[in-house]
């Protein structure tokens, strides 16, 4: 399993990468081998300031549909367009061309409560 | 090892060693997938794949009025066959409704296999023994039968080699032959799920593994509920539970073709009647070319935002690349060609009403 040790996660299986006040977000590794071939993504919240473990979008795979969660409070800034055309980044390269979408941060003390690798590591174990 | 409380089949052992997902279904504990979905429907849908259905279940009907039992609970006309050939057939449930939806395998004139979902065997077996008025024995061999659905255009190319008593090449759609696979005995049927083709392998539990293997081995790959589901969709059949059920006529699910008032049967008035007055919801395929995958229990709209229907299956097509879904529609909307609407969280997205079966021009 690829848990990269650079990035923080959540309990809901998305990784965060921290870029001063800027997060990107996406799914684990782990998250994208259980939903399986991702056909949809949509994120319908830019420009919108969401709160933590609001829903910020919709990812679905053949089968199934899954709601994303903000880790974080603050704006949705962008989301990855590739991602239209081409939602099998998800699976393919799920913590670099896979990204889902960047937010800007408004209470940087939120990413406290997030987890580093070693605890994501051991909420899979 | 823990107990799922849930039951394996003969193939179980083969679907951990092929790295299959295992999910319970219907009781059972069955692989929902392999390499992936996707793969796994595209080797259906363009070479050859195999599937374990074991949980199927099968209930045997003998004796000298084996047929009126079947002619009183199904809605097919089952005297129209002949040894060797199967029907697609459904039981009415007495209130409009239908109990399940099976296949009934002609072996003799006093002997019939009835083919029934997992889901429903219990159910079903009940109400085929409280209509049983007639001199006929009915057996439920479910947990001795294993099944291997070997699904594809190139299927009988893979299944060739282990059946040379059996012409497989040219035996016709919805027929069976009692022959051997591999040196095991087996019904033969070349029916299927997918609209792909192929055939359906009724083997003892105790010689289901050894076919399986030698399948694997000529390179059929493993497939899972999830693209059996899918293969189905886009084919626009039926699933029991979903697009069908104790709630659903036949008539209203477009199973009129499946529906003879050649004889009487359970409801045969009361649909002789429907069919008069005509169904008020029809079920019909939806297809979504923009952004939104439909999925069941949405609802249907008409322009107007007003609700004119409920989506029953929806998926996204591995094969046409967008949105298909089944769902039943008012009939005053229900006509082929007309675009209707499907809301999808936030928005209302076009869809264009369809005869089900996604893959014919």
């Amino acid at each position: 399993m690829n848990i990269p040790q650079v990035l923080l996660y959540t309990k809901e299986h998305e990784w965060v990468r921290l870029e001063g006040d800027v997060v990107t977000i996406g799914i684990t590794d782990y998250a994208q081998g259980e939903l399986g071939d991702i056909v949809f993504i949509e994120v319908d919240t830019i420009g919108d300031s969401i709160g933590v473990d609001e829903v910020f979008g919709t990812i679905e795979a053949v089968k199934t549909v899954s709601d994303m969660f903000a880790p974080v409070a603050g704006e949705v800034l962008e989301f990855n367009e590739n991602l239209e055309d081409e939602p099998e980044l998800v699976n393919s390269d799920p913590y670099g061309a896979g990204w889902i979408m960047k937010m800007r941060v408004e209470n940087p003390e939120d990413s406290a409560s997030l987890l580093d690798h070693e605890a994501y590591a051991k909420l899979l174990a | 090892m823990e107990s799922t409380g849930l039951t394996r089949t003969s193939l179980f052992e083969a679907h951990r060693a092929a790295g299959g997902k295992m999910v319970p279904y219907a009781g059972y504990e069955m692989p929902v997938s392999y390499a992936g979905l996707v793969e796994e429907h595209h080797a259906v849908r363009n070479d050859c794949g195999m599937f374990d259905v074991s949980h199927m279940g099968e209930f045997r009907v003998t004796g000298r009025e084996a047929l009126n039992l079947i002619q009183w609970i199904s809605s097919n006309d089952a005297s129209t066959l002949v040894p060797g050939k199967v029907q697609y057939s459904c039981m009415p449930n007495g209130q409009g409704g239908i109990v399940d939806d099976l296949l009934v395998y002609c072996i003799s004139s006093e002997e019939f296999m009835l083919v029934v979902n997992a889901s429903n065997r219990q159910k079903d077996w009940d109400w085929i023994q409280a209509n049983n008025q007639w001199d006929a024995q009915v057996t439920d061999e479910s947990d001795s039968w294993s099944l291997i659905a070997l699904q594809g255009p190139n299927a009988a190319a893979y299944l060739r080699p282990l059946t040379p008593d059996t012409p497989v090449d040219t035996m016709g759609y919805y027929t069976f032959n009692q022959g051997r696979v591999g040196g095991k005995a087996c019904l033969i049927s070349a029916t299927g799920y997918t609209g792909a083709g192929g055939f359906e392998l009724y083997l003892k539990n105790e010689d289901a593994p050894a076919i399986w293997a030698a399948l694997f081995e000529a390179g059929v790959p493993p497939c899972g509920l999830g693209a059996r589901d899918t293969l189905r969709l886009e084919a626009g059949f039926c699933l029991y539970g979903n697009d069908i059920s104790d709630e659903t006529s036949p008539l209203s699910a477009g199973l009129g073709w499946i529906t003879k008032f050649t004889k009487d049967f359970v409801d045969s008035k009361r649909l002789a009647l429907e069919k008069e007055a005509g169904s008020e919801k029809i079920l019909r395929g939806l297809s979504v070319t923009e952004r939104g995958i439909p999925r069941k229990d949405y609802l249907i709209e008409n322009a107007a935002e007003e609700v004119i229907g409920i989506v029953t299956s929806g998926t996204s097509s591995p094969t046409l690349g967008h949105g298909i879904a089944l769902g039943y529609i008012d009939k005053s909307h229900a006509k082929i060609g007309e675009t209707v609407f499907i809301r999808i969280r936030k928005n209302a997205i076009p869809a264009e009403v369809m005869r089900p079966g996604f893959l014919k021009k």
